[in-house]
């Protein structure tokens, strides 16, 4: 049985685990974005706050993504169900390029730009919706794409924990040495990674400030 | 003023509270103001000096001199160490520093366009600001858009990134006077342009500024500019003002450091001359 054949034969199953690994890793990202660039605004605004939050995150990144996954699992709420499990987990994941990319995009912001608003008696409030976020938007969407492409890649390990997708193939193939069945689960999330890297790198040349 | 409880002695020896304005209450006065850094360095050192309703006072020094500074502190970009500065009257401290710079035009040398707007939307910010509806925000626009020279069917959909040196502070002028703000503060204004820019710059404000009768502080290290639009100037170096002249005084100074910058106006003039 050529390869093809097999994909033709378990198209129903690869769409599903497709689909459960695309909608992982969008409600982890909705998560992380909702969390990391209020605190990369944090981060831009507060100094003496940015080492614990830059740490912590720092923190989250170095855990190998196998035992995250078993640390979040005694987590009352969060262990209860592995879809939950692994979301957070991928969340945590992510934030560290979003809240770094939304801080430097506000920090990135020209000084003559931010002084004349300032002069000009924008509040802090005023400066930062209607200059420093808008103009540090393609830095945040670099960050949100770094994060995605991150994420879909690890969201495969999400299998471990019972929380479906893509990582389903893979470790089973693994177990049953078949490697049609690892090929399975691999070329979709290869394929789902540099297709959001497009997707979202061409909305970030779109997005992208003209500069003086 | 009653209430004039100052410790501090009036240091100004020079002609500051010339004849022509006394008897007027001046718009801006500051009295024996300092500024030091964080680190204890001072910047500013008993600033005493008032510029009066519809005047341009220019201050003139080197670079580092401590003029952008004392500029700064008058809309409280920056917050002074002690003394005191009054805006119309009342002292900043008690002016909300919001309202207090919205009613002061600020103007600076990189002029700091939002390149994300443009160029109408960049001029009608403080307005919107302000609430004004929008029938009237359009009309200031397309009004200052002239007054600084600027064909608005032509300009007024482009991005600060589509227009030259000269047109991006023309822009910047206007935005500064957008709301009409009766004080306009300008650091070094012109100061990024060419020469020829400059200087076609500079006579057109002279002329607008007789338009617009507002109070002015202009910074400038030129010495021409300050000549050219200043009623008074006030020389300031490492940190204290050292003089406070008419353009016509400033010429016969014998200060030292005016007596400078007249010295280096003239070495110009003889090198024409030799020619």
């Amino acid at each position: 049985m050529t390869f093809l054949q097999f994909f033709a034969r378990h198209s129903r199953e690869i769409l599903q685990g497709t689909l459960e690994h695309v909608w992982l890793v969008a409600i982890a990202m909705l998560l992380a974005v909702l969390v990391g660039v209020p605190l990369g605004i944090i981060v831009a605004k507060r100094p003496w706050l940015s080492k614990p939050i830059l740490g912590g995150a720092n923190i989250a990144e170095t855990i190998p993504s196998l035992a995250l996954f078993g640390f979040l699992l005694p987590v009352p709420w969060l262990g209860a169900r592995s879809d939950r499990l692994a979301i957070a987990a991928l969340a945590l994941y992510a934030l560290l390029p979003i809240i770094r990319n939304t801080a430097a995009g506000i920090t990135g912001v020209d000084s003559s730009v931010r002084e004349a608003a300032r002069g000009m008696g924008m509040t802090e409030r005023q400066t930062l919706l209607q200059v420093e976020l808008p103009l540090s938007f393609s830095t945040i969407l670099a960050g949100v794409r770094i994060a995605t492409v991150l994420t879909i890649g690890i969201a495969t390990i999400a299998a471990a924990v019972g929380a479906g997708g893509l990582g389903e193939f893979i470790f089973r193939g693994l177990a049953m040495v078949n490697n049609q069945l690892i090929l399975a689960g691999a070329i979709p999330a290869a394929l789902l990674a540099l297709g959001a890297d497009f997707l979202l790198s061409l909305l970030e040349r779109r997005l992208r400030p003209v500069r003086a | 003023m009653p209430n004039d409880s100052s410790d501090k002695p009036a240091s100004s020896s020079t002609s500051q509270n010339s004849a022509a304005y006394r008897g007027v209450s001046p718009t801006i006065e500051m009295r024996g103001v300092s500024y030091q850094l964080p680190n204890g360095h001072s910047l500013l050192r008993d600033l005493d000096l008032t510029v009066n309703p519809s005047e341009t006072l220019v201050l003139l020094g080197r670079s580092g001199a401590g003029k952008s500074t004392a500029l700064k502190l008058i809309n409280r970009m920056l917050e002074l160490s002690h003394g005191e500065i009054l805006v119309e009257g009342k002292s900043i401290k008690d002016w909300n520093p919001i309202a207090l710079r919205r009613h002061i035009g600020y103007v600076i040398q990189d002029i700091g366009l939002f390149p994300h707007y443009t160029v109408e939307k960049n001029i009608s910010l403080v307005p919107q600001l302000e609430g004004w509806t929008p029938d009237r925000i359009r009309a200031r626009v397309e009004e200052l858009m002239k007054l600084v020279g600027l064909d608005a069917a032509k300009f007024s959909k482009r991005f600060p990134h589509e227009l030259s040196g000269g047109q991006r502070q023309r822009v910047g002028i206007a935005r500064a006077l957008a709301a009409d703000p009766p004080i306009l503060l300008m650091d070094e204004p012109f100061g990024a342009l060419d020469p020829l820019t400059r200087g076609e710059l500079q006579r057109e404000f002279q002329s607008l500024e007789h338009l617009i009768r507002k109070t002015i502080v202009v910074v400038t290290h030129h010495v021409g500019e300050a000549l050219l639009l200043g009623d008074r100037i006030g020389v300031i170096e490492a940190g204290a003002l050292v003089g406070m002249y008419s353009p016509k005084e400033f010429l016969a100074a014998t200060e030292p450091v005016a007596a400078a910058y007249v010295a280096n106006l003239r070495m110009y003039q003889q090198a024409e001359e030799g020619l």
